[in-house]
């Protein structure tokens, strides 16, 4: 399959603390990929380095074949849903669309499975500092999906969502990857991961301790539920 | 850049601290023109608030909002577009928000009450004042990671600016009173953007006085238009280095 | 009324002869220059000089004639010599174009001289380019009326427009003088009037007493001069409703003041002076119903003066009202309006109830250290002023309005 996303001998140290220690890893499309690890393992800085948030000591990111670090330009070819999403306090939901489309300046269809499904439209007045958590993360999520994007990067995407609309995120990521898109999860939650991912990596102390297919993992230990999977692999 | 820049300049418009910034400005120059019979006195007192408020206002409003819109960054740098775009999208944004504020709160009435240069000047210099704010504000934001410490450095920088600065030059010339100090004060006066307002402001309310002095600097500086250009261009001065700071800090900076 | 009777006094005395001829000067006939007229001329003749330009090379005046130019001729001395002396009472000299006259620091070449005359007019005459313009001297009740004299403005070598030396009841009225040294220029004249003069751009000052008693000037105007007016070592002047405007400068006073006493200054405007009024060991003197306004500093008073009175004045965008030097004694300020005062009026009789002390601690500050001056108006220096007119320290204590006008005085 084909690499989208290559990631080599990645390192960045935020002061004297070493985030990430030495990343080599690619990400093919059609997958799902779920990031795993314990707190401050390096997730969070992973994904956003991949996003050009947070520029890496040494190392490369390749983005369909191409040196991306400093750039710009291939994030058109992503949509981001943040862990928090929070916005200007006084832009409208409306606004904040018009403008990202404005950014975009994208001609292909617009995606708008979820604006429609969480009713977003019947809200484009409503001012962002009068929502709640949760409908901000609706307003992330139908914001990362909306431009058809090849990869999606989803930082904790159905913490804070009501279980209908969690539930309703879940079918459409595995819609997108049915289309053939890269999907990048990170989660807390091991019975998501589990449910939908293809693949799962599992940081520690900011090194990959293993990335493999779920279902390798699960042949491998002879457990059926990730959860288990992960205990018994990390406890040897 | 003028995208970001007009859905921010959407979003503070309707903030509470702009419009109570903008009624407050209005309130004084209202206040002020309406019981005092006397316009260039009206002007003067204006000025003295002025040098207060306006930098003030804008270094505080301009570091919090920044820090407000922490994650809003983080979106939009996830978004196809540079970061040198955002900086300044976000930069023109703000301080045009914060300058309508100052066009309809200290502009509106001074052109309504007093137009005349000295008006105008009060105008340019209240503006080049709040841009070299602004400016400044960006540079502490991005010089520091957390709020509280953006707003603390955002005060101590205003609190210099606006007070200790000239109390230290003036015992310094306490000090060395006996020497030839023109130049030296010159140079001084263009270390801070509230001194350099301030000057254009002088050149017109008291430059009567001004042509009262002996030196040749002096008399070149004040009498000559040569302040007003030194003036002008050190603010400018003022305005694009820190932002140029800034541009370079935020270009490399982890979010 | 006292000038109006010196005014009917010199009418009546006007020769008129009934014998008296006309003789016609222009160029190219048999009487082509005024030289020849005056020579056949006698007392109590007129001569009209036509237009044209004639060589005038100190031409002398020593009967009683009427002389008038028509159409502005002009007389020329080519730099060699005076243009016109007159010797003789009675003269009248009206309409000319005067100019070129030999400049040199021997002698005061000038324009027109009158030397030891009375009752002469000098009127509607144009002075250019003249070393000194109209010089008197050793003269009485002589009236220069409306004459336009513009001066080489030469830094070195540049004389005085209006020159009186040992002079008494001249009447100098609606003249207009530029580019000279002095504008007009006071030496031992006593009692003589000026009004309604001009007096703008001389590289000295726009008008200048020396040892001049008894004077009166009004309704002139001195505007943009090395400085305005200088009164020195006079006694008695009456200084009424004149104009003092930009005169800039290091050392550059709207009206400066050295050893005169027993003075009038009342109803002038003080407009963007560097200096409105700078007195020096000047006693006696009263300063009333003037207007100061947006001058740098509004009144200087040196320590050596003594007995000054300072009332009903108004003092408006100034950026210093009044400075000295030292301890000032004995000078009194009394029920003016100021625009700085901050007190209050709670019994609304118009007074503020807290006295105003005009003289800031800046000012003194800058006094002794006048590079300060870049600190003018910042939050230190107001905060420093505030403090010090709560508690003041430094200030002279003998200098304050006792009762300050909550309004300015309406004019």
């Amino acid at each position: 399959m084909e690499k989208i996303i290559e990631i080599r001998g990645l390192k960045k140290k935020f002061g004297r603390l070493e985030v990430l220690k030495g990343i080599d890893c690619s990400f093919e499309i059609g997958n799902i990929v779920s990031i795993l690890g314990p707190n401050a393992s390096g997730k969070t800085t992973l994904i956003k380095t991949i996003l050009g948030m947070v520029i890496p000591d040494c190392g490369e990111i390749l983005f369909s074949g191409k040196q991306v670090v400093n750039t710009f330009a291939y994030k058109k070819h992503i949509g981001y849903m943040p862990q928090i999403g929070h916005y200007p306090d006084n832009m409208k939901i409306g606004q904040l669309f018009e403008m990202i489309m404005d950014i975009r300046q994208e001609k292909t269809a617009l995606d708008t499975d979820l604006l429609k499904a969480y009713h977003l439209e019947n809200m484009f007045h409503k001012t962002m500092h009068t929502l709640s958590g949760g409908t901000l993360q609706k307003v992330s999520a139908a914001l990362a999906f909306m431009f058809n994007p090849d990869v999606l990067i989803l930082d904790e995407p159905t913490a804070g969502l009501d279980p209908i609309a969690a539930e309703y995120l879940k079918e459409k990521i595995l819609d997108e990857r049915s289309k053939g898109k890269l999907i990048l999860i990170t989660s807390h939650i091991m019975s998501e991961a589990d449910e939908i991912s293809d693949k799962v990596m599992y940081l520690f102390e900011g090194q990959i301790k293993f990335y493999k297919s779920l279902q390798d993992l699960k042949e491998e230990t002879g457990e059926l539920k990730l959860g288990k999977v992960l205990t018994k692999i990390l406890s040897c | 850049m003028l995208k970001i820049a007009k859905y921010i300049i959407l979003d503070i418009i309707r903030s509470k601290v702009i419009i109570a910034y903008t009624l407050l400005l209005m309130a004084i120059s209202l206040t002020i023109f309406m019981t005092d019979a006397d316009v260039t006195k009206g002007l003067v007192s204006i000025t003295t608030v002025m040098m207060i408020i306006v930098p003030l206002v804008s270094i505080v409003y301009a570091t919090t909002y920044y820090f407000n819109a922490t994650e809003f960054t983080e979106l939009l740098v996830s978004q196809p577009i540079s970061r040198q775009t955002i900086l300044l999208g976000k930069f023109i944004g703000i301080s045009s928000a914060i300058m309508s504020a100052f066009f309809v709160g200290i502009c509106i009435p001074v052109l309504i009450f007093a137009f005349s240069v000295t008006g105008l000047t009060l105008m340019a210099s209240g503006a080049l004042l709040t841009l070299s704010f602004v400016s400044l504000a960006f540079l502490t934001c991005t010089l520091t990671r957390d709020k509280a410490k953006g707003i603390g450095l955002a005060l101590m920088i205003w609190f210099y600016c606006s007070i200790i600065f000239d109390g230290l030059v003036l015992l310094f010339l306490f000090c060395f009173s006996d020497y030839p100090l023109e130049k030296v004060m010159i140079f001084l006066t263009a270390l801070n953007p509230i001194d350099l307002a301030r000057i254009l402001i002088l050149l017109q309310l008291d430059i009567s006085a001004l042509m009262g002095y002996t030196g040749a600097l002096y008399q070149q500086f004040f009498g000559s238009g040569q302040g007003i250009v030194f003036s002008l261009i050190m603010q400018l001065v003022w305005i694009v280095t820190p932002l140029l700071i800034a541009l370079r800090i935020f270009k490399k900076k982890d979010l | 009324m006292r000038w109006i009777f010196f005014k009917l006094y010199i009418f009546l005395l006007l020769p008129v002869s009934v014998l008296a001829k006309t003789i016609i000067v222009a160029p190219k006939t048999t009487i082509s220059s005024l030289k020849a007229a005056i020579k056949i001329a006698n007392s109590g003749d007129t001569i009209i000089v036509k237009k044209g330009i004639y060589v005038s090379e100190n031409t002398l005046i020593n009967k009683e004639l009427t002389i008038l130019g028509e159409n502005a001729p002009v007389l020329d001395a080519r730099f060699h010599e005076e243009v016109v002396t007159i010797t003789a009472s009675h003269v009248k000299f009206d309409g000319f174009i005067i100019q070129n006259s030999k400049t040199g620091s021997m002698r005061d070449y000038a324009g027109i001289r009158l030397n030891n005359v009375a009752y002469v007019i000098i009127s509607n005459n144009i002075l250019r380019n003249n070393f000194f313009g109209i010089y008197l001297s050793d003269s009485k009740h002589i009236q220069v009326l409306h004459n336009h004299l513009t001066g080489s403005n030469n830094q070195e070598n540049s004389g005085n427009g209006i020159h009186l030396w040992k002079c008494k009841y001249i009447f100098i009225k609606g003249n207009y003088v530029t580019r000279h040294r002095d504008g007009i220029y006071f030496e031992f004249a006593k009692k003589s009037l000026i009004e309604d003069n001009f007096s703008e751009k001389n590289i000295r000052y726009g008008m200048h007493f020396m040892f001049s008693d008894d004077d009166i000037y009004r309704h002139n105007t001195f505007k943009n001069n090395g400085s305005g007016v200088s009164v020195m070592y006079t006694r008695r002047i009456k200084m009424l409703n004149n104009l003092f405007i930009e005169n800039w400068g290091s050392s550059i006073y709207g009206l400066l003041l050295k050893e005169i006493s027993d003075s009038q200054i009342e109803g002038n405007r003080f407009i963007r002076n560097t200096t409105g009024v700078y007195m020096e060991g000047s006693d006696r003197i009263n300063i009333t119903n003037n207007n100061f306004q947006s001058n740098g500093w509004g009144i200087r008073v040196l320590a050596s003066c003594d007995k000054n009175t300072f009332t009903q004045n108004n003092f408006k965008g100034n950026s210093f009202d009044v400075t000295t030097n030292g301890t000032l004694k004995h000078n009194y300020f009394n029920n003016n309006y100021w625009d700085k005062y901050e007190g209050y009026d709670l019994n609304k009789d118009g007074i503020g109830d807290i006295p105003y002390r005009p003289i800031s601690l800046y000012a003194q500050i800058i006094e002794k250290i006048p590079q300060s001056v870049m600190l003018m108006r910042s939050f230190i220096v107001n905060l420093l002023d505030k403090v010090e007119r709560a508690i003041p320290s430094v200030t002279p204590e003998s200098v304050k309005d006792e009762k300050p006008r909550m309004k300015p005085w309406k004019r």
